[in-house]
């Protein structure tokens, strides 16, 4: 029998436990200007209708032609999941009637897609694990169907018919609604890096369709899969596997079969259906566009993306660690996201790695966390982060006085030496000043003095505690403990 | 001499894939003329199924007739804001949307 | 005088140049032969008004550098046509107005061509007879009882009958040769991408050309070399060195080497076909070329082959009409219900046929069977020409099987309808220019053609040859007018 990992995310029922098994097909909107095949704008949030040409709304006679950025934005991202770039690659017509889908079929890649297959490695907390990537190909990407303005009829707008889309399909190695949590993070922190997609999820940057199947531990045929279409949060994706897994898992066990169908996640009762409405679209009839020509490039194209490529979330990981000697954990969490290693680089170019990585790892994540803002957001800036560093390290201010001139900080990004200025928050290092302090402590617990001098050593910390409380806060704790332990056990 | 006869079976079309494409299509059909194409089909699939003579097992398809590969586009945004032009023509009025029956998902 | 009407495109040109007759002249004299040529039902849309006011304008201030000065011209309503409505001969575009312009038409006006009217043709260009046009079929003015062929039925009527000086078709497989040749006029279909395909409403986009049609060569070369242009709107378009077609038209053929393909010698071709064929060879050899006897061993498997890529690309691009955007609505209870209504009302029944054989050679299960075996026989028809140009410069056909057939003799066998593309399916499947040229008549005076197949890219060789032809053969259309009357 399989030894089975108690970390595994395993499914039980009737005292019998099934693996989940998950494929992902993510759709990344390219970051280009214009769509793939038409020259309109690409821009998020305009009036409805507004950014259409005659092609992207298929008026007769309109031809595509294709956006050589979104060529070298696919190129790129393929270079960055390590897969193999395919020098000829075709695109196909899948062929389906839809109200935002003006052509009547969308120009995708079938049988030739642009990239090959990849890989993209997960930081597991039990280790680093592989997830294959089967391909990624370029479509274009449909309009929006509102069906709440109007309660009579439904409304089409094409703002973003013809938009490049990258799909990127994933083997079905994923094995866990926290894997899956990883995987779509690592696969946007990889486009966020070669900036070929916003990754997004809120405008719709980032979709994905969710294959979804179950088998019983130790087994090694895959079971029948229902695909979720077109989830577009992380949190749903991983509420429509838990859903959609135990369903599957209580249906077989009842005796029941699992029909290969489509399936709509519910946000509002979490639960997945089927999607009747697509029943009988199976049939796409996918056939080489012949408006177009096969899309061939050269070994010089690629190499001169390669050259374009920056330094990759795993690489800049594999440099923390080695470089700044940061743990891996830390190492883990400041390259996960473009603008986090950017503001790190940038706070540690005047300041102590170590402390840094303390600060942006701690208080500066929890602040982001509580006022949900992402880093491009911070309140407080990487400049200002750095100085209120630099005065911990060259002892004008505790860290513990940090914090507080943190928490100012992060209502008014000002200067930090400002505020120590302002609010007198210096710290007191003068040894003399805080003689003077000890020595009226000292003076008023002449009774604890002498309990600690027959040997009641834990006395020591409420000295210092008093010291502190005596100078506000404010004196240096290091000093204080050596003057402390000179007048006590001297 | 032996003749080797190549016997090929016509795949005929019934009533019922006819429906079948019509629906594909989204072309609905009256049964009456759904018998009449179900003949035509029959007659134009049974001529056309003489290509099963040819051996074709090596000779790779010719997808594309312009002998040349495809050219790239720069990415710069050239149409402009034209809804009118594109609402013009659509069979229900409405100043920004295309408008079609009530879907429900 | 040579009445207007009787002059050809370059005729007329050069009478407009050197100022003898006006724009607004010959303008006027094509409306009103157009007006009293109604019983033809060769324009779906006639723009004669706007064509007049257009001509008044070029007159008052001409620019004779233009190489179609002032001339009106009718056009096939495949072509759109900014703010003139385009149907495509279509119920479901019945209503369309484009906001745009085709670049083939668009070289047209800026060579200073005027728009005189659309032209009536098959649906879709899905037709070898003007027969299934929504606004009815076109008569020959061959014959009153006689389709003119198609799908650019409208365009050979109109150009044969004096409607329009010139005009402009489109050839999927053999749209243009064949109706050219059933009405005594000139039509070529250039190389597949020589012509731009944007703003032509699309049937077969793989074999999909424009071209000219013309009443003899010399006119052909020249409305040819302003169609024809590079296109960075269609990714088809091909960016080759275009000569200056009329000025480098000329007689000398000598040593040209001439194939002649065994399989175009068909069962139950009319005995006078074949004799009008060997008759061009003399020609052909009395200006000094070469008659080589070829073969193109897959010619008969060509109108199967194309009667499975045709239709799945059609079924492709006809998706696209669909009552949402543009044209006409059937309502519906639901989407569904709209789409299929909509579909079913707005197309007829050729078009509604060809949509269903290619939905079905697409569909799962059979697009191995049908789809990919008719590409794969579709290069082993391309390798054949290739093979020929080896040893042949260009090769003569037939233009067609038969002459002009009557009104309604073959509506109810699709397959003998089509058939009758046999000679000129092959030249679209290969991406060949094709010219037809007249060569005869047949024991009812109705008119044959011969066609000339070039090499990629050569529209000058086989413009040559049909001069060189032309020149021996000295076709006379005679048309009595009888429609007028």
């Amino acid at each position: 029998m399989d030894q089975v990992n108690k970390d595994q995310y395993l499914i039980e029922k009737n005292g019998k436990q099934y693996e989940v098994v998950i494929g992902l097909e993510v759709h990344a909107q390219v970051l280009s200007d214009s769509k793939l095949f038409s020259s309109s704008a690409t821009k998020f949030g305009s009036e409805p209708n507004t950014q259409v040409s005659l092609v992207d709304a298929a008026f007769p006679g309109m031809l595509p032609v294709i956006n050589e950025f979104c060529v070298k934005q696919a190129v790129k991202t393929g270079i960055g999941l390590n897969a193999k770039i395919n020098k000829k690659s075709i695109f196909d017509r899948k062929n389906y009637f839809y109200a935002d889908l003006p052509q009547g079929y969308q120009i995708s890649q079938y049988k030739d897609p642009i990239v090959g297959e990849g890989s993209v490695v997960l930081d597991l907390p039990s280790g680093p694990k592989t997830i294959g990537i089967e391909r990624l190909h370029l479509e274009q990407d449909a309009g929006k169907s509102i069906h709440d303005i109007d309660p009579s009829s439904t409304l089409v707008d094409l703002n973003r018919s013809g938009v490049a889309l990258m799909e990127i399909v994933s083997k079905p190695d994923l094995r866990s609604p926290e894997e899956v949590n990883l995987y779509i993070k690592k696969l946007r922190s990889i486009m966020r890096y070669l900036g070929t997609c916003d990754g997004n999820m809120q405008e719709g940057s980032l979709r994905a369709d969710v294959n979804v199947s179950v088998r019983k531990v130790g087994s090694d045929k895959f079971g029948t899969r229902c695909e979720i279409k077109n989830v577009n949060s992380i949190k749903f994706m991983q509420m429509a596997i838990e859903y959609e897994a135990n369903r599957q898992v209580e249906l077989i066990e009842e005796g029941g079969s699992i029909d290969q169908e489509t399936r709509l996640f519910d946000t509002k009762k979490n639960q997945t259906r089927s999607m009747r409405s697509k029943e009988d679209a199976h049939d796409y009839r996918y056939f080489p566009d012949p408006d177009l020509l096969p899309l061939e490039f050269d070994d010089k194209f690629i190499e001169t993306i390669k050259k374009e490529i920056p330094e990759l979330p795993d690489q800049k990981k594999i440099r923390f660690i080695e470089k700044f000697k940061l743990s891996p954990y830390e190492a883990t969490i400041l390259v996960s996201d473009l603008e986090t290693s950017k503001f790190f680089e940038k706070v540690i170019e005047k300041s102590d790695v170590k402390l840094s990585a303390n600060w942006i790892t701690g208080e500066l994540f929890a602040l982001l966390n509580e006022k949900n803002l992402e880093i491009s957001q911070s309140p407080i800036s990487s400049e200002n982060l750095s100085k209120l560093i630099n005065l911990i390290s060259d002892g004008t201010i505790s860290g513990k006085i940090a914090k507080t001139i943190f928490e100012i900080m992060s209502k008014e990004d000002k200067d930090p030496s400002i505020i120590v200025e302002e609010k007198g928050l210096k710290q007191e290092s003068d040894p003399k000043a805080l003689e003077t302090l000890i020595q009226k402590v000292l003076s008023s617990n002449e009774d604890k003095v002498k309990q600690y001098k027959s040997g009641k050593d834990k006395l020591f910390g409420f000295f210092v505690g008093q010291v502190m409380k005596e100078s506000k806060g404010k004196g240096n704790p290091q000093l204080i403990n050596k003057i402390l332990k000179e007048k006590l056990n001297g | 001499m032996i003749i080797c006869l190549k016997i090929i079976y016509h795949m005929s079309i019934d009533l019922k894939t006819v429906k079948h494409i019509s629906k594909l299509s989204r072309i609905s059909i009256e049964d009456e003329k759904a018998k009449k194409l179900e003949k035509d089909l029959n007659s134009i699939f049974k001529w056309i199924e003489q290509l099963n003579q040819l051996n074709t097992d090596k000779v790779k398809p010719l997808t594309s007739i312009a002998e040349t590969t495809l050219r790239l586009r720069k990415d710069q945004v050239i149409s402009k804001n034209i809804r009118d032009d594109i609402l013009k023509n659509s069979p229900k009025d409405n100043k920004d949307y295309f408008v079609v029956p009530k879907v429900v998902e | 005088m040579t009445d207007v009407i009787d002059l050809t495109l370059n005729e007329l040109a050069n009478k407009i140049k050197s100022k003898e007759i006006s724009s607004t002249e010959v303008t006027s004299a094509y409306v009103d032969r157009s007006k009293s040529s109604k019983k033809l039902n060769t324009y779906v849309e006639e723009t004669f008004e706007q064509a007049i006011k257009v001509a008044k304008k070029f007159d008052s201030k001409p620019d004779f550098e233009k190489k179609l000065p002032g001339i009106p011209l009718a056009v096939k309503d495949l072509f759109c046509t900014h703010n003139v409505r385009t149907t495509a001969s279509s119920k479901i575009l019945k209503n369309f107005i484009p906001s745009y312009e085709s670049t083939v038409t668009q070289n047209l006006w800026d060579a200073g061509a005027i728009l005189l009217g659309k032209l009536n043709c098959d649906e879709f260009a899905m037709g070898s007879s003007n027969e299934t046009s929504y606004f009815g079929n076109v008569i020959s003015p061959i014959d009153n009882n006689l389709v003119p062929g198609g799908s650019s039925g409208g365009s050979a009527s109109a150009l044969a009958a004096k409607l329009t000086p010139a005009t402009i078709g489109t050839d999927t497989g053999g749209s243009i040769r064949q109706p050219a040749s059933f009405t005594g006029t000139v039509g070529l279909k250039p190389t597949y991408g020589s012509c731009s395909r944007y703003g032509i409403v699309a049937f077969a986009s793989s074999l999909d050309q424009a071209g000219p049609m013309t009443k003899n060569v010399k006119d052909c070369a020249l409305l040819l070399e302003v169609m024809s242009s590079f296109d960075q709107k269609d990714s088809t378009s091909i960016d080759f060195k275009r000569p200056n077609y009329s000025l480098e038209l000329n007689n000398n053929i000598k040593g040209k080497k001439i194939g002649i393909p065994k399989e175009y010698r068909v069962d139950g071709m009319p005995t006078e076909i074949e004799k009008l064929w060997e008759k061009g060879k003399e020609f052909l050899k009395e200006c000094g070329a070469e008659i080589v006897d070829i073969s193109l061993p897959h010619t008969n498997y060509a109108l199967p082959t194309y009667y499975i890529v045709a239709p799945a690309e059609a079924s492709s691009n006809l998706a696209r009409y669909d009552g949402v955007k543009y044209g006409f609505r059937a309502e519906g209870e639901n989407l569904i219900d709209m789409y299929e209504k909509t579909r079913s009302q707005g197309f007829g029944d050729e078009v509604k046929r060809r949509i269903m054989i290619g939905t079905y050679v697409l569909s799962s299960g059979y697009y191995d069977a049908y789809y990919l075996k008719a590409q794969k026989v579709r290069m082993l028809i391309k390798n054949d020409f290739d093979e020929a140009f080896n040893k042949v410069d260009a090769i003569l056909t037939p233009s067609t099987p038969s002459s002009a057939f009557k009104i309604g003799d073959k509506t109810d066998d699709p397959v003998s309808m089509y058939l009758n593309d046999i000679f000129t399916v092959p030249v679209n499947l290969a991406g060949l220019p094709g010219i037809s040229i007249p060569a005869g008549l047949d024991k009812n005076k109705y008119p044959l053609g011969l066609q000339i197949i070039g090499k990629p890219f050569d529209e000058q060789g086989i413009l040559n040859i049909a001069y060189s032809m032309e020149e021996k053969i000295n076709f006379k259309l005679n048309i009595n007018d009888w429609w007028i009357k």
